[in-house]
């Protein structure tokens, strides 16, 4: 039915497909799974014509097409729901259902046929929803249905489905099951992206593993299990074993309790989690992207709105809950985001003016003329200690951040952070896009914090990076601590099942 | 390519791309463009009038152009600028009558504070507006204009009227008359209106830099337009940057009044502002937003704006007009500095810079 | 009496918000689309420049009569398409900055009509007069139905047809209209030539239904009215039209405001002035209900981002 062949995708200096081959059998349901950042959803989107490939081939029905836009996809009997609903959240569903492919003439929308043939649609599915309805008022569930609605609406034959179980509650996926079977039933092709092996299993009949924009695996469902799948998803050329001592523990640094967070929209993002951090441990909280460790750094570093969090965050025994940001670091707290474009850097800004974020306002850097000037010289001091000590490259502190390549940019970061002398660090995907080399400095230079006596929180979606530094390891599901495990003695894919799976 | 030349690259050509555009035009209307640019550029060198009149015209521009520099670094877009320096202008002439008998060195620096502190206050208000409420700054510095400049023709009109045909108060006092530069400089009449004011729209032009680069708001202020998300998690609050830097922005229009009330008519005269809040916007633009940019570019405009009487007065078909149709064109090939990368070819050995 | 002069600001306030009406239902286009537009001030001085010139020209050169007007008004239709299409272009195309090339539109039309009115008229920015029977229909009963049939034109466009649903989620979500397959590009170009037509329309009512002549930056303001009355009417037809009423009545008992009054007693007639500004403002800030832009109002649509 869909073939992909070759397909090879860079975005800057990120490789995002490396050579991709999928075969898409019609008829059945096709699961593509890997961590974030795998490069799935970049194959798929490609396949729907959102983005164009670099090079490679699409094949459908037999034929290599050129898929430029998502018209053309459609036109060919492809329909994608991606993770982030494509809906015009102001208009109806029968307006988002027809936006694109509208019945009637051009001067005249027939709103009505539409309508009628979707309560067809939806009987023939069991896909119920209310055409008249604005999408702003429906739930999730029921705009998922709605996506559905939309690619069968266009005849798809084939279907692409971007994370469709990560906004339903377990009642929910068990119905969304049965209708993704009644489409195999019908004839329809499924592919589904994910990375919850338990629905892998549930629901596929085959499987193609993706890591690091390749893709590493390719099996029959009923042929394998949850523990093959983890191992081909999150294995990786294993790393040098992280050098450390035991460690010296002291008193309670961060200590969180029944800390919720929600979002923009009301959902809840981080549930009732409590945990402690204390003075000379790295504790790791090990998870798969998107259940909630961007909120609970956030909420820690106070970048979250109070409004949006109840429970309690405090730090040496003081509540931080209404403290912004500039007071947690004055307390202490440093922070390395998970995103260093959107968060860790002003990008335009060179490395001397990054390099003095967040203590941009106090003395040294802010003395003269009763601390409004800054001190050029001791701006450019710290610059330097910071390039040398951590060994960006180039190390001309007149650069702007922007012209340097991940790796560097981080170690930036880093050394800034570091330089603060923090009590607490909190860490987030520390040597994501980051080379080799750099992964082991990073890494010795956490451990070395620790054992000068921070407490460090850190997150990390590489499993092998969070056991092999952490002390002790939370995992985190849906918002949750699903559990806490030993990193000495616990398996990657005793871990791997409780981040997939939860409980 | 060094970082100056680059600098300069894409202004240069939008300059000449526009002079092309409008040499056309003037070919057109069936005039010589030579000529005609020779009108419009070779007067503002003659001297004293030529540079005197260009300096004169070119301090206003400085202002707005400084005022709208201030907005883009902090990521705001203060087209409210001719709102800003109007109800200055009023306020400086206000105090200059009100307290038109106190001494000089007390009245000119109360009028200078009126000027700043009226066009800071008329700016804060779409700050505010976006900080508190969201609201777009673009669409209420237009609304603010508009108020900004019915409310002075108000008091000008019902409460400080020079009695007489035209719209305009009476004089401030003489002590709160600025120097000419005449004055000072031998062979330079005094009837060119260039005054201190020119002098201290250079200094502002030192002072935003050193605010911008060399102080922690500054840095707090690029920080949060360059990023905010980043300023933000550095502990920067990024709604009081948006405040300060349009009450900032607000200020340095604002001193457009010293210009216009306390250094040419002394007093203060009903639409007096020849579009300088929006020609501020063409001068940030093609100064590239840089203290330094926005003088050359300012010389530009008002070597032109000085240039269009001449060619008003000597061609046969074109008039004073062609002065804003340039400026049109400019910032329309500033704006789509794309075209020209597009133009020139895909790929640029600075592209990734 | 009074009821003499209750009519007559009823007529007043038509003929003084149609231009409104036209530049703002023209915005609404453009801005449904994703597509920010002061530079409605531009496209209707150019409506009203060329309308004028087009008139006198067809009138006065060629002996059209009768005729000329409407050669005029589809003269100023393609005058502001024109624009538009170099606003089109520059926003869509390049991806230049919206508010940037819309300030450099209204700065380069503030030039264009006194330079080519020089150059064909020997005159300083204005064009010649045109004859009070060469103009446009004055009449209020005539531009009332005018305005009711493109409100309604437009609503029906707007609501009603594809195109119409096609607009409206490009300006809302234009991520969604790609995925659906919708051009995101090819709607946006419609959305900011409509607009050009319409505004180029309400200018060319100013010079040659208002008034008989085209005089410099006779626009005075009103294409940022019609802006302002676009944000105030929510971007949406019908409310955008009252919007218009309203602020063409603020207008209209300015100009009357001073007969009524017993002589002595002012009201002064910038205050009035301000009203539509003002209102705009608070509706901005959410005090009268909730007021929402399009959602990707503003921002050039980039793909692979």
């Amino acid at each position: 039915m869909l073939e992909l062949r070759q397909i090879t995708k860079r975005f800057g200096d990120v490789l995002a497909n490396d050579r991709v081959d999928i075969v898409v059998k019609p008829g059945t349901i096709h699961a593509i799974v890997g961590e974030n950042g795998a490069g799935k959803s970049t194959a798929m989107r490609i396949a729907y014509g959102f983005y164009t490939a670099d090079s490679g081939e699409i094949l459908v029905d037999g034929q290599v097409r050129d898929i430029k836009s998502p018209h053309d996809a459609i036109a060919l009997g492809i329909g994608m729901v991606h993770q982030h609903f494509m809906l015009v959240e102001t208009m109806t569903v029968a307006e988002n259902i027809v936006l694109g492919a509208e019945p009637g003439s051009t001067v005249a929308l027939d709103l009505r046929s539409a309508a009628s043939q979707i309560r067809q649609l939806s009987e023939e599915f069991k896909l119920a929803v209310n055409p008249n309805e604005p999408v702003e008022h429906l739930s999730v569930g029921q705009q998922q249905r709605v996506e559905l609605l939309k690619a069968l609406y266009r005849r798809a034959r084939l279907l692409i489905l971007d994370e469709p179980t990560a906004v339903l509650t377990p009642l929910e996926v068990e119905e969304f099951f049965l209708i993704l079977r009644r489409m195999r039933e019908q004839g329809k092709t499924v592919v589904i992206i994910t990375h919850k092996l338990s629905e892998v299993l549930a629901i596929s009949d085959e499987v193609t593993v993706m890591r690091d924009g390749k893709v590493v695996g390719r099996v029959q469902t009923k042929d394998t299990n949850a523990a093959e799948l983890a191992r081909l998803m999150v294995g990786r050329e294993v790393l040098l074993r992280v050098e450390k001592n035991e460690p010296k523990v002291g008193r309670p640094e961060l200590e969180v309790r029944k800390l919720s967070v929600t979002d923009r929209t009301g959902a809840k993002r981080v549930n009732d989690v409590s945990f402690e951090v204390r003075s000379g441990e790295i504790v790791g909280i090990a998870g798969v992207e998107g259940n909630g460790q961007t909120e609970l750094i956030e909420a820690l570093a106070g970048l979250v709105d109070p409004a949006r969090m109840t429970g309690e965050i405090s730090f040496e025994g003081k509540t931080l809950n209404n403290l912004g940001a500039r007071v947690r670091r004055e307390l202490g707290i440093a922070h390395i985001p998970e995103d260093r474009h959107r968060r860790g850097l002003l990008l335009d800004f060179n490395l001397a003016e990054n390099s003095i974020l967040g203590v941009h306002y106090r003395p040294p850097m802010a003395a003269m003329a009763g601390g409004v000037f800054l001190d050029e010289g001791a701006v450019q001091r710290r610059a330097v200690e910071i390039i040398q000590g951590f060994d960006v490259r180039p190390p001309n502190p007149a650069l702007p951040a922007r012209s340097l390549s991940g790796g560097n940019q981080q170690k930036l970061i880093i050394g800034r952070e570091y330089r603060v002398d923090p009590k607490l660090l909190l860490v987030s995907q520390p040597t994501r896009g980051v080379d080799i080399g750099a992964i082991e400095f990073i890494h010795r230079q956490l451990v070395g914090l620790r054992d000068d006596g921070c407490a460090i929180l850190l997150v990390s979606a590489e499993l092998e990076e969070v056991t092999s530094l952490s002390d002790r390891l939370l995992i985190i599901h849906d918002g949750r601590i699903a559990g806490e495990v030993d990193p000495k003695v616990a398996t990657l894919e005793e871990i791997g099942l409780l981040m997939t799976r939860g409980h | 390519m060094p970082r100056l030349a680059r600098e300069l690259l894409f202004p240069l050509i939008a300059v000449l791309a526009a002079f092309i555009v409008g040499g056309i035009l003037i070919l057109l209307v069936g005039d010589n463009p030579l000529v005609a640019y020779r009108l419009l550029l070779g007067s503002a060198l003659s001297w004293p009038d030529g540079i005197g009149y260009t300096l004169f015209h070119a301090t206003p521009l400085i202002f707005t152009g400084l005022a709208v520099l201030v907005g883009f670094r902090c990521g705001l877009f203060n087209i409210g600028a001719e709102g800003q320096l109007y109800v200055a202008a009023f306020a400086t002439a206000w105090v200059g009558i009100v307290f038109a008998n106190l001494s000089p060195f007390l009245l000119v620096p109360l009028c200078f504070a009126a000027a700043i502190f009226s066009g800071a206050f008329w700016g804060a208000i779409p700050g505010v507006l976006k900080a508190r409420f969201g609201s777009h700054e673009v669409i209420n510095t237009i609304m603010l204009n508009f108020i900004g400049i019915a409310l002075v023709s108000y008091f000008t009109q019902y409460h400080y009227k020079e009695p007489g045909p035209i719209m305009q108060t009476p004089m401030i006092g003489e002590g709160a008359h600025i120097a000419r530069l005449g004055t000072f400089i031998p062979g330079f009449p005094e009837r060119i209106p260039l005054n201190i004011a020119f002098l201290l729209a250079l200094l502002c032009c030192l002072l935003v830099y050193l605010f911008l680069w060399r102080t922690k708001w500054g840095y707090e202020i690029r920080a949060t337009g360059s990023n905010p998300f980043a300023a933000e998690y550095g502990g920067i609050s990024v709604r009081k940057q948006i405040i300060l830097a349009m009450a900032v922005s607000g200020a340095l229009a604002g001193m457009v009044g010293i210009n216009e009330v306390l250094g040419y008519r002394y007093r203060y005269y009903d639409g007096f502002s020849d579009n300088y809040g929006y020609t501020g916007i063409a001068v940030a633009l093609l100064g590239r937003n840089h203290p330094v940019g926005v003088i050359l570019a300012a010389l530009l405009f008002a070597a032109l704006q000085h240039g269009g009487i001449y060619v008003d007065g000597f061609s046969e078909h074109i008039t004073k007009d062609i002065v804003q149709v340039l400026q049109g064109i400019i910032i329309l090939f500033v704006a789509a500095e794309v075209f020209f990368k597009w133009a020139i070819g895909k790929r640029l050995p600075w592209k990734n810079v | 009496m009074r009821d003499v002069f209750t009519l007559s600001l009823v007529a007043s306030t038509i003929r003084l918000a149609a231009p409104l009406v036209l530049a703002a239902l023209g915005g609404l286009f453009s801005e449904r689309s994703g597509v920010i537009n002061i530079a409605l001030e531009g496209k209707m001085l150019a409506g009203a420049f060329t309308a004028a010139a087009v008139t006198y020209a067809a009138d006065a050169r060629l002996g059209m009569g009768a005729a000329s007007p409407w050669v005029g008004l589809i003269a100023a239709m393609i005058a502001g398409l024109f624009i538009a299409t170099i606003y089109a272009v520059s926003c869509i195309k390049f991806k230049a900055d919206q508010v940037v090339s819309g300030a450099a539109i209204n700065i380069l039309m503030l030039g264009i009509p006194g330079f080519l009115s020089g150059a064909l008229f020997l005159s300083s920015g204005s064009t010649p007069q045109i004859p009070k029977d060469h103009l446009l229909p004055q009449s209020p009963v005539v531009i009332a139905l005018v305005i009711l049939a493109l409100v309604a034109a437009i609503w029906y466009v707007l609501y009603k047809t594809p195109f119409g649903l096609r607009l409206r989620s490009v300006g809302e979500n234009p991520e969604a209209a790609d995925a659906a397959g919708v051009s995101v590009t090819k709607i946006r170009y419609s959305g900011v030539l409509i607009a050009g037509v319409l505004a180029g329309l309400g200018g060319a009512y100013l010079s040659i239904g208002q008034s008989s002549l085209f005089t410099r930056n006779m626009t005075a303001g009103r294409g940022f009215i019609a802006l302002a009355a676009l944000i105030f009417g929510k971007w949406r037809p019908v409310q955008t039209l009252l919007a218009c009423l309203l602020f063409g009545f603020t207008e209209a008992v300015s100009i009357q405001v001073r007969g009524w009054l017993p002589s002595g007693v002012e009201i002064p007639v910038q205050f009035i002035e301000m009203v539509p500004y003002v209102l705009t403002i608070i509706v901005l800030a959410g005090f009268i209900g909730s007021s929402r832009p399009p959602r990707a109002l503003g921002i050039p649509y980039q793909k692979e981002k």
